[in-house]
C-alpha cells in the first residue's frame, strides 16, 4: 500500500528511535492532540520506542470523546421519534448516555439507527425512503465538516424535504486554546513543552491556524502524519526545536498539508456552518466561538430547527476521569475505575468506547503496561 | 409400478417457499425428496426416516452444532451452504475427530426464493460430497414472512477420534509450546463485508471458507499430540486466542510479521478502519504443539493445499493475566485483547 | 485526525465521483472537495470524501530526510 508501507517501516523506526535516544538529553512533555495520534501510538507500541526523557500527554483530540452526554441523548431522541431514520457513524453506537444507554441500546429498543459510512450514505437513504425523516448525526473536527457540508449543499441542490443534519462539528484551535489557557496549564498541574499537531484536521485548515498558539504560547507545533515513521519523526523535530529553543509550526506532514490548507473545503464550510456562540465540550467545559451550526439559509436541513429536542445537560459518572483525562492531567490508568467498573465491554466514559480515546487505546493495547505489573516471560 | 407421489412439479425457477412447505404434508415431503435428498443423495437419506441408522468406527466420539445466520447468503467464494457445511466438518475436525456425518436443518422464511433454495442446497451437496462427510437427515421448518432472514441452517456433526490421537483441547496450551497457523488471516470477514450494502467497496477477495478435516488428518497423522485445535471464526484470531488463553491459563507472545495476511485483506481493513486479527476465517486454523513437534508440523502442514502458507506465528507464555501480546514490527509490544460486540468501523 | 487514508484515482465519474483504489481494493469516493483530480493522482480519503491530493514529491523527500538526519547527527 504505497504511502503507508514506507512509513511503515521497522528499520527506519528502529534508527528514528536510536536518534531519538541520543538526542533527547533534557527532559520533555509533548502532548499528541489528536486521538488518531494517540491510537497509532498505541497501537504501533511506539511509546516503547521513546527514551525516557520523553513523555507523551494525551489530548482531547477525538470528536466521540468531546461530545456531551447531553447532545448524545438529543440523537437518541430523535432516533426514537416515529417516521425518523437516525443515520450515524460506527463511532458512535456504543457511546453509553444518559442511564447508560447507547444508540446501540435505543435501537434495541425499537429505535431507528443505521450505520453509515459517510454522509453521502445519509442522502442515498433519504433518497431511497421518502416516507421517512433522515437525520445525520454529524461529529468531527474540521477533517470531516467539510464532508457533511457537501451533503448539505447537495440536498440543497436536490431540493430534499426529508433529510437534516444533528451538527456537532467543533474545532481544533478552541481546544488548543482550552489546553494552554487552562488552570492546570497555567499551574503546572500538567506539562505541556511542545505539540504534535493533528494530521487530517491540518490537510483542511493548513498549518497557519497553528501559527498564533506557537508564537504566543511559545510551543513548538509539529503538524504530524499518522504512520509510525511520521510520529516518530515529528517527536524528534520537537525535541530539536526545544534543544534550540525555537518554537516554530513545522509540518512534518508534507505530502498532505500544505500552509494554507484546501481553499475549495474551507469555502464550501463558510457557505453552510456558522460559529455556534457556545458549545459545551466534554471535559473541557462550555468554550466560546468553538462549535458549528447551521447558517439560518439552510433552517430547512438543521435538525435542531426542524426537531422539537430539549437539551439537558448531563453530568460525567463521578468516578469517570475523562475531564481530566482529556486535559491530559491525568493518564487513564490514574483513573479509579480504569479496567475494573470501566471497560470497553461496560464503559462508563466516552474515552473508553471511543476506538480513538485515550482509555480504549491503552486498555486495548498497553494493559500490560499498567500498575500491576505484568510478569515478562524469560 | 407406484404411483408417482407428487404430479405436480416442484417450481424450483420461480416458486416461493410456503407454509405448508413446513406442516410435514405433502408439500413438504415434496420439497424433502426432490430437493434435498436428491442433492444430497446418500442411502440414509433414502431410507426416507427421520433418524439415520448409523455405524461408527471404535474410538472417542465428537460431535458438534453450529448455526448458520450469515447475510448475505452469496458471497465470493462461497454461500450459506458451503458454510454450513464446512463449519461444522471444521468443527468436529477441531476436537480431533474424522468427521463421519452430519445433519442438517432448515427455518425457511415463507416467500424464499426456491430457486436461491435450490442454489444453496446445491452448494451443500457439493461441499458435502468433496469433503466425504454426507448430510444423513434433517429437518426443515417455515416460518411467516418477516419472521426469518431467508434461510438459517443448523447443522450437526459427528466424528471418531483416530486410535493412538489424544484429543486437543483449549485448555491443554502450556507455556513454550508453539502457536501455528495454515494460512491468511482475515479473508472470510473481509468478503462477506465487501457485500454489505453500504460498504461500496469492491475486491478480488473471496471467502477462504473450506473443510479441513483432511489438512487435520495429515497432521495428528504427523503429531497425533497436538495440544490445541481451533479454528478462529467469528471474532477472529485474537478473540480465539483470548479463549484458549482463559481456557488453559497461558499467555501467548505472538510476532505481527509472523502472521500472513493478504494484502488486499490489509487494505480493504484499513478502509473500513477494522482490525485483520479480529475479523472471521472460515477455512482456517490454529495448532498449538509442545516446541519438539512444532518444525514437523509446520512440514505437515504446508505440505498440504489448505496449508501452502502456514507459518509459525508465537509461542505461549506463563502469565496470570492471560494477556495475548503481540510484537509489533518496530519492537514494540502492545495487547490483543477479546473482541467486545461488534466490531464498527472507525470514521477516527 | 481523523481516519484517512491514502488511494490513488483510477477513474472519474459524473456528479464528482471518483473510484480509488488501495491494495487492491476498490471505493467510490467523492471528490467535490478537490479542485482538479486526474487518473493516477493519489488522494487522502476520510468517510467517502477525498480531502486532499498527496504528494509524491513530498512523500519521497520526508523519506529522504530520514537517511539524512543519520548523517547530521553522526
Amino acid at each position: 500500500m504505497k504511502f503507508i508501507e514506507e512509513f511503515r517501516d521497522g528499520a527506519l523506526a528502529k534508527k528514528l528511535a536510536a536518534e531519538l535516544k541520543a538526542e533527547a538529553t533534557g527532559s520533555y512533555h509533548f502532548m499528541e492532540f489528536c486521538g488518531g495520534h494517540t491510537h497509532a501510538l498505541c497501537r504501533y507500541g511506539l511509546m516503547d520506542l521513546l527514551p525516557p526523557t520523553v513523555r507523551m500527554v494525551h489530548g482531547p483530540g477525538c470528536p466521540v470523546c468531546v461530545l456531551p452526554i447531553g447532545r448524545l441523548d438529543q440523537a437518541i431522541e430523535l432516533a426514537k421519534k416515529p417516521g425518523v431514520i437516525l443515520c450515524t457513524f460506527g463511532d458512535m453506537m456504543r457511546v453509553p448516555g444518559r442511564d447508560r444507554v447507547s444508540l446501540v441500546k435505543a435501537r434495541a429498543q425499537g429505535a431507528t439507527v443505521k450505520m453509515v459510512f459517510g454522509s453521502g450514505e445519509a442522502l442515498k437513504v433519504a433518497r431511497e425512503n421518502p416516507d421517512k425523516q433522515v437525520v445525520f448525526f454529524a461529529i468531527g473536527f474540521e477533517t470531516t465538516t467539510p464532508t457533511t457540508a457537501v451533503a448539505v449543499q447537495q440536498a440543497a441542490k436536490e431540493g430534499l424535504t426529508n433529510l437534516s443534519f444533528f451538527v456537532n462539528h467543533v474545532l481544533t484551535p478552541s481546544a488548543i486554546d482550552a489546553i494552554l489557557g487552562s488552570q492546570e496549564a497555567q499551574d503546572g498541574t500538567i506539562r505541556v513543552d511542545g505539540f504534535i499537531g493533528p494530521g487530517h484536521v491540518s490537510t483542511i485548515i493548513g498549518s497557519a491556524p497553528y501559527e498564533r498558539f506557537a508564537r504566543d504560547a511559545e510551543k513548538p507545533i509539529v503538524v504530524s502524519g499518522f504512520e509510525p515513521i511520521d510520529l516518530l519523526q515529528s517527536i524528534l523535530m520537537l525535541v530539536r526545536q526545544r534543544n534550540a529553543g525555537r518554537h516554530e509550526v513545522e509540518n512534518q506532514f508534507t505530502r498532505a498539508v500544505v500552509r494554507e490548507g484546501n481553499r475549495k473545503a474551507q469555502a464550501l464550510v463558510d457557505e453552510t456552518f456558522e460559529l455556534r456562540k457556545s458549545f459545551e465540550w466534554r471535559g473541557l467545559g462550555t468554550l466560546p466561538d468553538s462549535a458549528l451550526k447551521l447558517k439560518a439559509h439552510l433552517a430547512a436541513f438543521d435538525a435542531e430547527v426542524k426537531f422539537e429536542l430539549p437539551y439537558t445537560a448531563v453530568a460525567d459518572h463521578p468516578a469517570c476521569s475523562c475531564g481530566e483525562i482529556l486535559r491530559g492531567i491525568k493518564k487513564p490508568t490514574d483513573c479509579r475505575i480504569f479496567g475494573t467498573a470501566c471497560t470497553p465491554e461496560s464503559p462508563m466514559g466516552s474515552c473508553m468506547v471511543s476506538p480513538e480515546g485515550s482509555c480504549a487505546a491503552y486498555y486495548l493495547y498497553g494493559r500490560h503496561r499498567a500498575p500491576a505489573q505484568p510478569r515478562r516471560t524469560a | 409400478m407406484r404411483r408417482n407421489p407428487f404430479p405436480k412439479k416442484l417450481e424450483l425457477a420461480h416458486g416461493r417457499v410456503e407454509l405448508t412447505h413446513g406442516t410435514g404434508g405433502k408439500a413438504m415431503a415434496q420439497l424433502v425428496t426432490q430437493l434435498f435428498a436428491a442433492a444430497f443423495d446418500n442411502r440414509h437419506l433414502a431410507q426416507g426416516n427421520d433418524a439415520a441408522l448409523l455405524e461408527l468406527p471404535a474410538g472417542q466420539v465428537v460431535m458438534s452444532t453450529d448455526s448458520f445466520v450469515v447475510s448475505p447468503l452469496f458471497f465470493p467464494g462461497g454461500d450459506i451452504g458451503s458454510l454450513a457445511v464446512h463449519g461444522t466438518v471444521n468443527d468436529v475436525a477441531m476436537g480431533g475427530a474424522r468427521p463421519l456425518y452430519l445433519s442438517a436443518g432448515f427455518i425457511l422464511e415463507e416467500g424464499f426464493p426456491l430457486s436461491d433454495l435450490e442454489r444453496i442446497v446445491q452448494s451443500m451437496a457439493k461441499a458435502a460430497r468433496a469433503a466425504g462427510v454426507p448430510v444423513v437427515t434433517g429437518d426443515t421448518k417455515v416460518v411467516e414472512k418477516g419472521k426469518g432472514d431467508g434461510v438459517f441452517i443448523n447443522t450437526t456433526g459427528v466424528g471418531v477420534i483416530p486410535l493412538g490421537v489424544t484429543p486437543p483441547g483449549g485448555e491443554r496450551a502450556k507455556p513454550g509450546d508453539v502457536v501455528l497457523v495454515n494460512g491468511s488471516m482475515g479473508d472470510h470477514g473481509v468478503a462477506i463485508l465487501s457485500k454489505r450494502e453500504g460498504l461500496s467497496f469492491e475486491t478480488d477477495i473471496e471467502s477462504d471458507s473450506a473443510a479441513l478435516h483432511g489438512l487435520v488428518g495429515e497432521m495428528l497423522a504427523a503429531v497425533p499430540d497436538i495440544h490445541v485445535l481451533r479454528d478462529p471464526t467469528r471474532g477472529g484470531l485474537a478473540t480465539t486466542l483470548n479463549e484458549i488463553a482463559h481456557q488453559s491459563g497461558v499467555g501467548f507472545r505472538l510476532e505481527e510479521r509472523a502472521i500472513p495476511i493478504k494484502p488486499q485483506v490489509s487494505a480493504a481493513c484499513e478502509l473500513l478502519g477494522i482490525d485483520p486479527l479480529y475479523v472471521a476465517n472460515e477455512g482456517k486454523l490454529i495448532a498449538i504443539c509442545a516446541p519438539g513437534d512444532a518444525d514437523r508440523l509446520l512440514g505437515v502442514m504446508r505440505a498440504h493445499e489448505r496449508g501452502r502458507d502456514a507459518a509459525i506465528i508465537g509461542t505461549v507464555a506463563e502469565d496470570e493475566n492471560g494477556f495475548v501480546e503481540l510484537s509489533t514490527s518496530f519492537g514494540g509490544r502492545r495487547i490483543l485483547d477479546w473482541l467486545l460486540g461488534e466490531q464498527l468501523p472507525r470514521i477516527c | 485526525m481523523c481516519l484517512a487514508l491514502p488511494a490513488r484515482v483510477k477513474a472519474l465519474h459524473d456528479g464528482q465521483l471518483a473510484t480509488v483504489e488501495l491494495g487492491g481494493v476498490r471505493q467510490k469516493v467523492s471528490v467535490a472537495l478537490l479542485e482538479h483530480v486526474n487518473v493516477g493522482d493519489y488522494v487522502v480519503v476520510h468517510v467517502g470524501y477525498a480531502l486532499t491530493k498527496l504528494d509524491p514529491v513530498e512523500a519521497e523527500r520526508t523519506l529522504a530526510e530520514l537517511g539524512r538526519l543519520e548523517e547530521a547527527a553522526s
